[in-house]
């Protein structure tokens, strides 16, 4: 039985409430964030491996994924790359497989053409210009010009840090797509980049999640939450 | 032989940092709210290794034997190559050419050791091309070796059989796949950049495969061996993937 099913029988009276998000989509969403997670976490430790910035910088390993590392040293020898690299090459598969069902049904569905176009200059001029004076309304259910592009941006970053992991995976096997990289070396560095560009996409993403709670429930339970707590309306 | 892998690390200075991390709060830590990370559970560490002995079988699927590593030219090619080891350099294995024989053992018809003086009369070829190793770092260089494919016709062994092992005088071993043994570009490196290879880069020979990560290039090759039976390897009993082909 659905989510959906359940709300519909447990309601007293049919929910006129429309489903924003269909239980496959949400299934999705949640998977690629856990698989995003923890490529990142995996990818952070193995970055500070060997950083493919010519900068002083790594990331703390805190927050970076692979298990303790004198726990590592003392069971395997190993100074803890190795978890992080298994990770990384595991939580692929789930990213990769799960991004492609997404993209399939985006399209075969028409949940692309709905929810994310039309997509033109002046909207989106108009919607951030008002988003910076704080006068962007959010409508449950309906993607603002801005939206509209993050969507497509973190979608494009997604898919340009699979096919540069690809090339620094496959230099050989997969030589002409390393070469489109602009090489092994170059291909690590528009990795990080479009890493880098996913982590700025899911800083604003979850902060507006946060502020806006309600698309937080949707994404979770489907629909909405009570219209009488959506915004811009008056409790009867 | 002892491995002194753990005296790589200062040990006070990582002992603090140990210390730190365990009372910090980990990406584990936060998925699994408890306090150790997820990677060291049991249950998560069998999930990795099937995940790796699957990706295993992918990246074999995905070798093609035909395919060549890219090459290039003679002014990219680093002369003085970054040493690399899980031991410092003071400790490389110095082998007297005059003592040095390679034992041949497993399914192998002619398993006489060779001398130094025969394999380097093998027909041999060059080939500059990027070494890459699993940390990152990469680096191009020019070996000059005779491809293993035909050193392993010569002996007799068999090539039907899945794998082939090596064992090297540091104690280093571990076993690549047939197929790559069989490339073309799969070399037993006598020289490099256009010397004899120096102790340091293996002497007497380095096994240059440039369709696998660097820790697959074994240096200071002892015994090759010809198995169907799976063998793991130094790094690879430490966790690291076993194919990790290019």
């Amino acid at each position: 039985m659905t989510a959906d099913a359940i709300h519909r029988v447990s309601a007293r009276a049919p929910d006129a409430r429309p489903v924003l998000h269909p239980i496959s989509r949400r299934i999705m969403h949640w998977l690629n964030a856990l698989a995003i997670l923890l490529m990142i976490g995996s990818g952070w430790r193995i970055y500070d491996y060997y950083p493919a910035l010519p900068l002083d910088f790594g990331f703390p390993y805190a927050y970076t994924l692979g298990g303790d590392l004198s726990l590592s040293e003392a069971l395997n020898n190993e100074d803890g790359l190795a978890n992080a690299l298994a990770w990384h090459f595991g939580a692929m598969w789930l990213l990769v497989l799960n991004l492609a069902a997404y993209v399939v049904i985006g399209f075969l569905s028409g949940h692309f053409r709905r929810d994310f176009l039309p997509l033109r200059f002046s909207a989106f001029r108009d919607d951030l210009l008002a988003a910076l004076r704080f006068r962007l309304v959010h409508r449950l259910g309906e993607y603002n010009a801005v939206q509209k592009l993050l969507y497509w941006g973190v979608l494009f970053a997604i898919i340009i840090t699979i096919l540069s992991g690809l090339s620094i995976w496959k230099p050989v096997q997969l030589q002409a797509l390393t070469s489109m990289f602009g090489g092994y070396e170059f291909a690590r560095i528009v990795h990080f980049f479009g890493m880098a560009a996913i982590v700025g996409f899911i800083i604003v993403h979850v902060s507006l999640a946060l502020l806006v709670p309600s698309t937080l429930v949707a994404m979770i339970l489907g629909r909405g939450p009570h219209r009488a707590h959506q915004a811009g309306e008056k409790r009867p | 032989m002892t491995r002194p892998v753990l005296e790589r690390k200062p040990l006070v200075a990582g002992i603090e940092r140990r210390l730190f991390l365990r009372q910090t709060l980990s990406l584990g830590a936060l998925v699994m709210l408890s306090g150790c990370d997820i990677s060291d559970q049991d249950q998560v560490q069998s999930v990795l290794h099937w995940l790796s002995r699957w990706n295993d079988r992918a990246q074999a699927f995905l070798f093609n034997r035909r395919r060549l590593a890219p090459t290039y030219s003679e002014s990219e090619a680093v002369r003085d190559f970054r040493y690399n080891a899980y031991f410092p350099i003071a400790a490389v294995p110095r082998l007297a050419a005059a003592d040095y024989r390679l034992e041949l053992s497993g399914l192998i018809e002619d398993k006489r050791p060779w001398t130094l003086e025969r394999l380097y009369a093998l027909p041999q070829q060059s080939q500059i091309t990027r070494h890459v190793c699993v940390e990152g770092w990469s680096m191009i260089g020019k070996w000059r070796g005779a491809p293993l494919g035909s050193f392993l016709q010569r002996v007799g062994a068999d090539l039907s059989a899945k794998y082939v092992g090596y064992y090297c005088a540091d104690g280093y071993y571990g076993s690549i796949d047939m197929p790559t043994a069989l490339h073309p570009q799969t070399v037993m490196a006598f020289g490099f950049a256009n010397e004899t290879i120096p102790a340091k880069y293996g002497f007497p020979f380095k096994l240059r495969i440039p369709t696998k990560l660097g820790f697959k290039n074994p240096k200071w090759v002892t015994t090759l061996y010809v198995t169907n039976r799976p063998t793991g390897g130094f790094w690879e009993d430490r966790g690291y993937n076993w194919f990790s082909g290019l």
